[in-house]
């Protein structure tokens, strides 16, 4: 069993987000950046199918400047064995179908049995890359899965619908699927596996090699959000908040 | 024809967010039709001839009876190919995640999800819902998905419309997946969806023998309990009581936020409510900003005392 799991570098969500100067996205010089949180369920699972299925590997893919080689040596940390980079140099790609151009143009040949991401990237959110590129490889596709089981050459889903529904589909491989957060517990790299990442292999690709398809849709402008709302703020101790709740529930909202 | 808005079948009746997609197509303007696929589409058509739309389009065949990605996606792409609507809306449910990017892909056509306003351009959230982005392309032919409430059903206009049916060319070797019927994991005797009052719990309740506080809080109040999903996923209270888009969504006259942050997840299923009270120590909390009423403060500190001062 070949698993590829796409993993993307996001801001860390404590940190600050300046805008860029030209306010179509932030100053990245600022940010401190971290492993998109919904991809470590994805790693998770990859590792947990290997392990079961007790043999196989577990490769992890990342694009973005050399900053994302740290995102992908934290995978092989927690026991991927190699890494693919596609680099990027510049502004970073928003577009993902252009982006899912540039991963399958590289995992083509690969051949991978399963590729696994996480939901959606806390950046950009935009949820799309593991389905599109399941599509343009030609593989079966599921979204959101709360648990898997290989069965031979099939793999049977627990997908999440919506208000609590849920639906299990078997898909053959090669099948591409979005893990839902929460589903298993990441674990944390090991001081053997830190240790035993720097041996191994991290295969980079420019983007003057995986860039085929062009851009079309790009960020026009990042901006703050605007509150419509007229909200008014209770602040001091805990006496005068319970004494101006009282008041809102009796006389504003009339529940008491 | 400017506007196709794929529908979506929600056990038999329209989905909430395909007629907030149809609202927000008819504010785009140009001719909007819709598409209803499987074996209940005559009856979502129905629902849909008091409204202003060119015409429904069905496709009912038995690849698509029920739904499945693959056949989802080669239906809609088929649609698109033979009507070439400038523009295609959904509503972005978990229906839509999951095929519309194979619609994309298959026509290498750009796909802008979870959209919440067409003001000033396609907006989505960014960044936890920190930021805002306007959207753009540089292309004719794109694919939107509406988030939920992105615009209200109330909206939709009226007039009347009539149905087509479709013949799609579907190949058995096309749908591979095999799906089984979908099943509910747990349900409970509370009806959160209508209810007039609800106190909803946040990981802000730090320990789970402090959610008893908002089960006390709701009992002078006669209100429900609701959590947000890491309080359901630590199984500090049953998974029936979350409330965001994977679980219910709430239009209470009042609901009350204790230690909730505010993530767009929570906030879609809950942000139509009359009357959102929310306590939370961090000024900054997103929740505050969709709130009408901010307490900043301590949960732990300030609920015990209020309930004190309530049975008083
Ligand atoms: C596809 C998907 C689906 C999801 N579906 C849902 C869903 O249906 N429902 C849902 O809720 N979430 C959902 N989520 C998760 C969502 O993104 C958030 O992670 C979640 O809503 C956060 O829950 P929270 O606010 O309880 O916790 P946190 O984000 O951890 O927030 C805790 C808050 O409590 C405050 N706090 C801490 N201590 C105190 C104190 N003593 N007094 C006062 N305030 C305090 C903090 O300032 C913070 O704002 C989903 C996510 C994804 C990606």
């Amino acid at each position: 069993m070949k698993i590829a799991v796409l993993v993307k570098q996001v801001p860390s969500s404590e940190s600050m987000l300046p805008l860029s100067s030209d306010q179509t996205w932030i100053d990245e010089g600022q940010v401190s950046f971290v492993m998109n949180p919904p991809d470590s369920f994805a790693i998770e699972e990859a590792l947990l199918l290997r392990e079961k299925i007790g043999e196989g590997e577990v490769v992890i893919v990342s694009m973005g400047p050399e900053r994302v080689k740290k995102t992908i040596k934290e995978g092989l940390a927690k026991g991927a064995d190699r890494g693919i980079h596609l680099e990027e140099e510049g502004k970073i790609e928003t577009d993902p179908l252009s982006n899912s151009k540039s991963f399958s143009s590289v995992l083509k040949e690969e051949n991978f049995d399963l590729i696994l991401t996480g939901l959606q990237s806390d950046d950009t959110g935009m949820g799309q890359t593991g389905v599109l590129l399941g599509e343009l490889l030609g593989m079966s596709t599921a979204t959101l899965a709360m648990e898997t089981e290989v069965q031979g050459d099939s793999i049977r889903v627990k997908r999440e619908l919506e208000s609590g529904w849920f639906q299990w589909v078997k898909l053959p491989l090669p099948a591409s699927i979005s893990i839902q957060s929460g589903l298993n517990t990441p674990r944390y790299p090991s001081l053997k596996g830190i240790m035993g990442a720097k041996r191994k292999e991290i295969k980079c690709v420019s983007s003057a090699e995986h860039r085929s398809g062009a851009q079309t849709q790009f960020m026009e402008k990042v901006f703050v959000p605007q509150t419509s709302k007229q909200t008014e703020v209770i602040e001091g101790d805990a006496d005068t908040a319970v004494a101006r709740i009282i008041e809102i529930l009796k006389s504003d909202i009339k529940v008491l | 024809m400017d506007i196709l808005v794929v529908l979506e079948d929600n056990r038999g009746t329209l989905h909430r967010m395909s007629k907030e997609a149809i609202a927000g197509a008819q504010q785009i303007g140009g001719s909007v039709s819709a598409l209803a696929i499987g074996a209940n589409a005559d009856a979502l058509a129905t629902e849909l001839f008091t409204l202003d739309l060119t015409e429904v389009i069905t496709v009912n065949h038995e690849l698509v009876s029920s739904y499945n990605a693959d056949g989802y996606a080669e239906v809609v792409r088929q649609v698109i190919d033979s009507e070439s609507p400038k523009t295609v809306i959904a509503g972005h449910s978990y229906q839509t995640r999951d095929f519309m990017p194979r619609v994309s892909a298959k026509l290498d056509i750009p796909f802008i999800p979870d959209i919440i306003s067409i003001e000033g351009g396609y907006t989505k959230q960014v960044l936890n819902a920190k930021l805002n982005a306007t959207v753009n392309t540089n292309v004719d032919q794109i694919i939107l998905s509406f988030q939920s409430a992105a615009f209200s059903d109330e909206s939709v206009v009226s007039g009347s419309c009539s149905a087509r049916s479709f013949e799609v060319n579907l190949d058995p070797s096309l749908v591979r997946a095999e799906s089984e019927e979908p099943f509910q994991e747990s349900t409970g005797d509370v009806d959160l969806e209508s209810a007039e009052l609800i106190v909803s719990v946040g990981r802000g309740m730090e320990k789970e023998e402090n959610v008893s506080l908002a089960f006390d809080l709701a009992k002078v109040l006669g209100a429900e309990v609701s959590a947000s999903r890491p309080v359901v996923d630590s199984g500090w209270v049953e998974p029936f009581r979350q409330v965001g888009s994977s679980g219910h969504n709430v239009a209470p006259k009042l609901y009350f936020s204790l230690g909730i942050s505010g993530a767009i997840q929570h906030v879609v299923g809950m942000k139509g409510s009359k009357n959102i009270l929310a306590i939370n120590k961090d000024p900054e909390a997103p929740i505050f900003e969709i709130a009408d009423y901010a307490v900043v403060g301590d949960v732990l500190e300030i609920v015990p005392k209020l309930i004190e001062a309530l049975q008083s």
